[in-house]
């Protein structure tokens, strides 16, 4: 029998559609949680915005702008149990704030101090990845490591579209299949890899269906629907639990560039981005909460205000914090200084220039 | 004390290490049951079990990228790959992730792994199977770089591999698994990872090698003593990161003649950062310029012209008698 490509129909899983209506049963979600799930968005947009302003300021240095993701990333990041692991990529602000990175160790990271890549001191969150799909097989090696040490930790890692062409992706999701590992890999496809558009990244129909050439499962869902991303999401840990892998494609857009040092205009149509406003996943929640009579305009502009103030602490304890001294970068290099560590690190001065 | 050959030394710390050590896992391409292509794990699965000698897909960055995650975990993963020609899948892995974890993590994360490699030529074999890739290694800060050239050295080096808090690349001359047997204490032993070995004193030259270019130089030596009136100190680092700078200093402000010895090509290799080493630091010490005999500037060779490729004591000789001219 010939298998032929893209035979199986992948149905995206849909809580809310569009306008913020209900369009299946509504899953065990409680109104507390409703009201988490949207303030920790609107958080996560807050700081977006405001990183993208201090960029242009000068104030911070390059950031890859999350804007139009906050419901993939919080929902996914508000299923996990804080014994769990998140391996983000670089455009995770959301998920990691979620997970207990504070504000201010991100801003410390724009900034480009070394203290901003200490996350997982506080929290179970790796460094953030630069590599592309690189922290697949780290997640990997983590969940394997929970397996044969008995712990009750799921590990997961977050790509994007772009990340599933390496290498890394398909070799992790082979280990985890063979090894039956506890892992889910969280697959925000947001359409854009810099300039190349999802279509060239592969030629599946959906990403989700990759799962299954490894023997693990797969599922897609709609990444601006937070209920339908948290729901799944629990899910998917639940299985990666009991020792099933699973990929999770949840179907988004980056509003934003790539980075602050990128011009979408030059590669994608404004028609495209505008469509994509119309699903924003803040306005779908915000209006699903006003339905239910747990919201309403004047809570959702202190939510913002609220958010503000959170953000603009944040940014003074982070500018506040002394920067990097260059005589530090040879103290993270090996647990104990190499005799040409320390006579290069002796050869800096105070002011950190060449003594 | 048992006579045994290096891969039985090797086999042997690994049991012992991972009986010390319920963190110490292995994992790699065909080291369970079949006990790795050279033996190298042999019978350990049979000891510990699937889940700790694991047999992984044929998948180079995984299985080092995989032992950076469960480094970084709690467990002391051992992973091998089956030669060290393999490891260019895996570079990104282990320059850029398994090195850097504590560097970007200003210290919050490290990975105590050891990446076991053979390599080295002289045995014969298909392409990509014998090249000394250590250099690269060299120049990728975060990683250490440790090869024996003895069972001896193999036993103590590869626990102080394990137990070690840093990544380690840990090189295992394929020539000498078998070449020689030698008494090995059964007993716990470390050798400080960055101290280099004099093997033999000697006042007129000193020449600097290590893994498997080691009993090639010292055979060499051996037959120039005993036909001239010369008295060469022979230097095996041991490790080429970290360097033991002191020792190598030392004899070169002694001896004033310098030839460094290994098979890896001779262009950015380690012979070149030695030789810079010394220039910075005993140059007035010199009486000669200092000689590198390597591998050439061409990927390794097919096996009808390896042996005039690789340093031989022809060329080994050659070298010393250029740097004694002067």
């Amino acid at each position: 029998m010939w298998i032929e490509p893209n035979e199986t129909e992948v149905n995206r899983v849909q809580v809310l559609n569009e306008t913020g209506k209900l369009v299946r049963t509504y899953p065990q979600i409680c109104d507390e949680e409703l009201l988490g799930l949207y303030k920790w968005m609107v958080q996560a947009r807050t700081f977006d915005q405001r990183a993208l302003k201090l960029q242009r300021q000068g104030r911070i240095g390059t950031y890859a702008p999350m804007i139009g993701q906050e419901a993939a990333q919080i929902g996914s990041a508000f299923a996990l149990k804080e014994q769990d692991w998140m391996y983000p990529s670089y455009r995770e602000v959301g998920a990691s704030l979620v997970h207990g990175v504070s504000m201010e160790n991100f801003f410390l990271y724009t900034m480009g101090n070394l203290q901003g890549g200490t996350s997982a001191k506080n929290a179970n969150v790796f460094p953030v990845q630069i590599i592309i799909g690189a922290q697949c097989l780290h997640a990997v090696g983590g969940a394997w490591a929970s397996k044969l040490q008995h712990e009750n930790s799921v590990s997961v890692a977050y790509i994007g579209d772009g990340g599933t062409s390496q290498g890394d992706f398909h070799e992790a999701l082979n280990f985890a299949g063979v090894y039956k590992l506890p892992v889910v890999f969280f697959v925000q496809n947001n359409h854009w890899a810099i300039s190349v558009p999802r279509s060239k990244q592969t030629a599946s129909s959906t990403i989700a269906q990759k799962a299954a050439a490894y023997g693990i499962t797969g599922i897609q869902v709609d990444g601006n629907d937070v209920l339908a991303v948290y729901s799944t999401m629990q899910e998917a840990l639940k299985r990666a639990r009991e020792g099933k892998p699973v990929l999770v494609e949840a179907v988004t857009y980056r509003q934003g560039p790539h980075t602050t040092a990128d011009d979408p205009t030059k590669y994608r149509q404004n028609t495209e981005v505008e469509s994509w406003l119309e699903k924003d996943p803040l306005k779908r929640m915000k209006a699903f909460m006003i339905d239910r009579n747990i919201w309403d305009e004047e809570l959702d502009q202190k939510e913002f205000e609220i958010a503000n103030e959170k953000v603009t602490k944040a940014f003074q304890l982070a500018e506040n914090t002394p920067n990097s001294k260059t005589e530090e970068v040879f103290d993270f290099v090996f647990e104990q200084k190499t005799k040409q560590l320390q006579e290069q690190k002796s050869s800096i001065g105070t002011e950190g220039v060449l003594k | 004390m048992t006579s045994m050959t290096m891969i039985e030394a090797i086999n042997l710390t690994l049991r012992k290490e991972m009986e010390r050590d319920n963190k110490v896992v292995c994992l790699g391409e065909d080291i369970g049951k079949n006990g790795g292509v050279f033996r190298a794990t042999d019978g350990l699965q049979a000891v510990f079990g699937e889940e700790r000698v694991v047999d992984t897909p044929i998948a180079e960055s995984a299985i080092v990228g995989a032992a950076v995650g469960m480094a970084t975990r709690g467990l002391r993963p051992v992973a091998e790959i089956q030669f060290l020609g393999f490891i260019y899948e895996a570079m990104d892995q282990m320059a850029a992730q398994a090195a850097r974890i504590r560097f970007r993590s200003a210290g919050t994360l490290n990975a105590p792994m050891v990446v076991r490699a053979p390599f080295g030529g002289g045995v014969r074999t298909p392409e990509l199977h014998s090249d000394s890739l250590e250099g690269l290694f060299l120049h990728s800060p975060g990683l250490k770089v440790v090869m024996p050239s003895s069972p001896y050295d193999a036993k103590g080096l590869l626990a102080a591999a394990i137990r070690d808090n840093d990544p380690v690349l840990f090189l295992e001359p394929m020539k000498l698994y078998r070449a020689f047997k030698e008494d090995v204490p059964e007993e716990d032993y470390l050798l400080e990872l960055g101290k280099a070995h004099v093997l033999k004193e000697g006042e007129d030259l000193t020449i600097i090698t290590y893994g498997p270019t080691v009993p090639l130089v010292k055979n060499v030596v051996e037959q120039i003593e005993k036909t001239q009136n010369l008295s060469i100190e022979i230097i095996d680092l041991r490790t080429i990161t970290p360097i033991d700078e002191e020792t190598i200093l030392a004899s070169v402000q002694k001896t004033g003649r310098a030839v460094i010895v290994h098979e890896a090509v001779k262009t950015g290799g380690p012979g070149a950062e030695i030789s810079a080493l010394i220039n910075e630091k005993a140059l007035f010490h010199l009486t000669a310029p200092i000689i590198r005999v390597t591998g050439f500037d061409t990927p390794y060779p097919v096996p009808s012209v390896e042996d005039d490729w690789l340093p031989n004591a022809t060329r080994i000789g050659e070298g010393i008698k250029e740097v004694l001219s002067h």
